[in-house]
């Protein structure tokens, strides 16, 4: 699981009014190095929260340098498109969890595949 | 039939600008023959390839052959099953020119409709007889055993006007009429009270027929049960075994009024069509008997071995040459089935089959489940034949979706860049990779397909289609191709269709794919009913080339001509008479005659490991006695041996598609697309042992898994999505079997 992907995602047990964003547990990690593609990235970054890429960065103990708040004219920073680039598209959760920020309900990360199903009660 | 034949062909004098369009086409039927391999001669020969003048377009030997005698002399005239031409060649060089240049281009009358043929010098026609199959061991077709006149007694003993609630039982099945004498044959366990004779024994009329089969040694006692079946024009019987424990061997049956096409299966897949002419009598013993089904395809016409006026005999097993079939149309056929009570259990040879012995009941698929009536019903059977079967089938299902369908591509690629789209039942993750300027995911609810995503390195994550974990309006657009046709109830179906409204920003679009009814569309039919006859097993799943690798419907020995299948459009619930409410299982390569339906998906041979993980693999496989392998070859319809399990495992599903999306490399999306694959919205994680997966009747080489499907007729995907406020229907179309919409999520809502 990509950050992007994380940055998508959002706990739907029912009754769940804030599951979002996720708080990610790993348990392995690993950065794959992909092809930088800086047009793709600026046109992304609009679509993200940014705040909760920042915070799944923490946790995963990848955050280096990315700033706390979105830097204005990004699209042509390319110093600052290339940490997000690293950030989004290269980092990888393999095992872990998803946790539900207001459940607590757990969804496990196996090779690197969320499984988000949920039981017949909980939707 | 000279006159008549210049009354089919009308020679129209052409314009430039005829002649303009004239070579247009012909070199589209060139380029169409190519890809059936047939190449075409430069130079003129005795032999022709006629596009357009084959059985598979509906044109009859006895029509094509009149136009084409008025050329010349024929040496033979070859017409393959379902093709859309045909060969002919003639005894001299001159008499194929003179062909050439008058029927070129010309219209043939058929029946109501009319052709345009295209003719082709050939420097040969090979005409590949197929083994032909021998008929089932036990069987015995006696022609004219009854004389006209015994016929119209017979028929005449019959009355069906009797009242509905006489106790002689007429029953107004769906697909036929039928009455029972002697012992009434329930419908709803597939045997007779035995303790209950009904009031009315076997007419009188049927005595001397009766004697003359004990005379003759067919059967050495008289029977005591007859039912009488009365088929018009297209109806049919679902493939079956007559109940072991009901009925002695052998069983018999008179066809009186007019000729028909029975075909009888053996559980490995051997395929049997046998032309039952009126007045004939078949005797089913044995193996014939008790291990083979037999069943009528509904259709109007069958393609049977054109009656040779020099040779009378128009047995069966003739069938097996191509190059002397023509089709017949149906008339209304009466059978008179003869068969004796058994009063102790069965003891044949042929346990797998027999429910004496411990094998599940009679009528094929061991049990179908019915159409859920509730919720849980609904989810559960979704689990059963849906979730489970696609990780089941997950890796050999996501060999055969490669290649995404061109009109998905297209809405893909009409994205802007950087938009955010969500393939909801991604399967095998074929559309996630489409538009690579698009930020992709996927989801499906079988991991395994998922996993193949995660392979492909797209974005991807295990979830129902009906709980999507996705905050609302987040997607700029999202497809779900083949994938809302696998909810089992009409509430589930539009929550799928609510849930991919959720996930859609204002002004968002979201397409949709699902299976349809319709296999035909505007005189087109699907490919997936089209490669009924060419599938090769080992390679269906390589043509890439079609989009939809996928689609599948109607049976592949019948005919599907236009013509008969319009007649046959109004979808009828369930086949299987006696089984009511049960989910029929459909036949790969054929038409749907019902809405709901189990299709099943023949595992390839060599992917063992599921069978492993079924419970229970173990006992199916019994039926190997006469393991007669079906390898390769044989799969044109017609001739008996088509291999069942090969056609279908072609196309496994229907309206499947599969896709990748967009998203260069983000997404893993799960792999096969197929529609999603299992969204259900129970939540099931467990992937538990498919125990019932496997069916017990087919399997012997490859493991069968059945799908639920409901397929969707005409304009009824527009009418789910409308009833969801807050979206317009941008627009419909038909793609190749599927019914298609692209919505768009309204601005203020």
């Amino acid at each position: 699981m990509k950050l992007l992907t994380h940055n998508l995602l959002t706990s739907h047990v029912k009754g769940v009014v804030k599951g979002y964003p996720l708080l990610i547990k790993a348990t392995e990690v690993k950065v794959n190095e992909v092809d930088f593609n800086p047009q793709f990235v600026s046109r992304m970054i609009p679509k993200l929260e940014w705040s909760a890429l920042v915070q799944a960065a923490e946790e995963l103990g990848q955050r280096q340098d990315l700033p706390a708040e979105l830097v204005p004219e990004y699209e042509n920073n390319e110093e600052f498109l290339k940490k997000v680039h690293r950030v989004l598209l290269e980092v990888e959760v393999i095992e872990g969890c998803l946790r539900c920020p207001e459940s607590g309900r757990e969804f496990p990360i196996s090779r690197g595949i969320p499984n988000m199903l949920l039981s017949e009660d909980e939707v | 039939m000279d006159a008549s034949v210049e009354n089919n062909v009308k020679t129209v004098r052409r314009s430039k600008e005829d002649k303009k369009v004239l070579r247009k086409q012909l070199k589209a039927s060139h380029t169409l023959l190519k890809h059936e391999g047939i190449s075409t001669a430069q130079q003129p020969t005795k032999s022709l390839v006629v596009a357009n003048g084959g059985l598979g377009n509906g044109v009859s030997r006895e029509e094509l052959s009149a136009a084409l005698k008025e050329m010349g002399e024929l040496e033979t005239l070859i017409m393959h099953p379902h093709k859309p031409y045909a060969f002919v060649t003639y005894r001299s060089e001159e008499s194929a020119r003179k062909a050439h240049i008058h029927l070129n281009g010309e219209k043939l009358q058929c029946g109501e409709t009319s052709v345009t043929l295209y003719l082709s010098y050939v420097d040969s026609v090979t005409c590949e007889e197929e083994a032909s199959v021998p008929l089932p061991e036990g069987l015995v077709l006696v022609e004219d055993f009854v004389s006209p006149e015994e016929e119209a007694l017979l028929l005449a003993a019959i009355d069906w006007s009797s009242t509905i609630n006489d106790v002689t039982a007429q029953k107004a099945l769906k697909h036929r009429r039928v009455k029972h004498y002697g012992f009434e044959f329930r419908y709803d366990n597939n045997n007779v009270d035995k303790d209950k004779p009904l009031p009315a024994g076997i007419p009188r009329d049927c005595l001397p027929v009766l004697e003359r089969c004990v005379k003759n040694k067919h059967i050495d006692i008289m029977p005591d049960q007859l039912t009488v079946n009365q088929y018009e024009s297209g109806q049919g019987i679902p493939p079956h075994v007559d109940t072991h424990s009901a009925f002695e061997d052998p069983i018999m049956s008179l066809s009186l009024g007019a000729k028909t096409v029975m075909e009888f299966r053996h559980p490995d897949g051997l395929l049997a069509a046998v032309v039952l002419p009126e007045r004939s009598l078949l005797v089913m013993k044995g193996e014939s008997r008790y291990l083979w089904t037999h069943g009528i395809t509904p259709r109007k016409f069958d393609t049977v071995p054109a009656r040779d006026p020099q040779s009378p005999a128009h047995t069966a097993p003739d069938l097996g040459t191509h190059s002397n079939l023509t089709l017949s149309k149906r008339g209304t056929r009466t059978s008179f089935t003869f068969r004796k009570i058994r009063h102790e259990p069965c003891r044949c040879a042929f346990p797998s089959a027999c429910d004496s012995q411990g094998a599940p009941p009679a009528p094929s698929p061991p049990s179908p489940p019915s159409l859920p009536c509730c919720h849980a019903d609904a989810a559960l059977l979704e689990k059963e034949y849906v979730h489970r079967v696609y990780n089941a089938i997950a890796s050999h299902f996501s060999s055969t979706r490669h290649s995404p369908w061109p009109r998905v591509c297209h809405f893909l690629s009409s994205l802007p860049p950087g938009s955010v789209l969500a393939d909801v039942g991604c399967g095998n993750g074929k559309y996630l990779g489409v538009n690579p300027a698009v930020i992709a995911i996927g989801c499906d609810r079988s991991s395994a397909l998922v996993q193949i995503c995660a392979e492909r390195g797209f974005q991807a994550f295990v979830s129902d289609a009906l709980s999507v974990p996705l905050q609302t309006a987040s997607c700029d657009a999202c497809i779900s191709i083949a994938v809302i046709h696998h909810f089992s109830t009409q509430e589930r179906r539009l929550a799928a269709v609510q849930e991919l409204v959720r996930l859609l920003k204002p002004g968002g679009r979201a397409l949709i794919y699902v299976w349809a009814f319709e296999q035909e569309y505007n005189k087109q039919r699907s490919k997936y009913l089209k490669d009924q006859n060419n599938e090769h097993p080992e390679n269906h799943s390589t043509p890439g080339n079609t989009p939809e690798d996928s689609q599948e419907p109607h049976r592949k020995s019948s005919i599907p001509t236009s013509r008969h299948l319009e007649d046959n459009y109004t979808p009828v619930d369930n086949i299987q008479d006696g089984t009511e409410g049960k989910l029929s299982v459909h036949t790969n390569r054929t038409a749907f005659n019902t809405q709901d339906l189990l299709v099943p998906w023949h595992l390839k041979e060599g992917k063992k490991q599921v069978e492993e993980e079924s419970g229970e693999g173990g006992k199916k496989e019994r039926r190997k006695e006469k393991s007669r392998k079906t390898s390769g070859s044989a799969s044109s319809a017609y001739s008996s041996s088509s291999i069942d399990k090969l056609d279908c495992k072609t196309d496994p599903s229907p309206g499947l598609d599969s896709n990748m999306s967009s998203g260069a490399g983000l997404d893993t999306s799960d792999a096969t697309r197929s529609p999603d694959s299992k969204p259900s919205p129970s939540g099931d994680t467990s992937q538990a042992s498919s125990s019932t997966l496997v069916s017990e009747l087919e399997s012997i080489p490859a493991p069968v898994f059945h799908r639920y499907y409901h397929v969707f007729q005409q304009g009824e995907l527009e009418q789910l999505c409308t009833q969801e406020a807050g979206v317009t229907v941008q627009s419909s179309y038909h793609d190749q079997g599927n019914w298609c919409v692209i919505l768009e999520k309204v601005t203020q809502s």
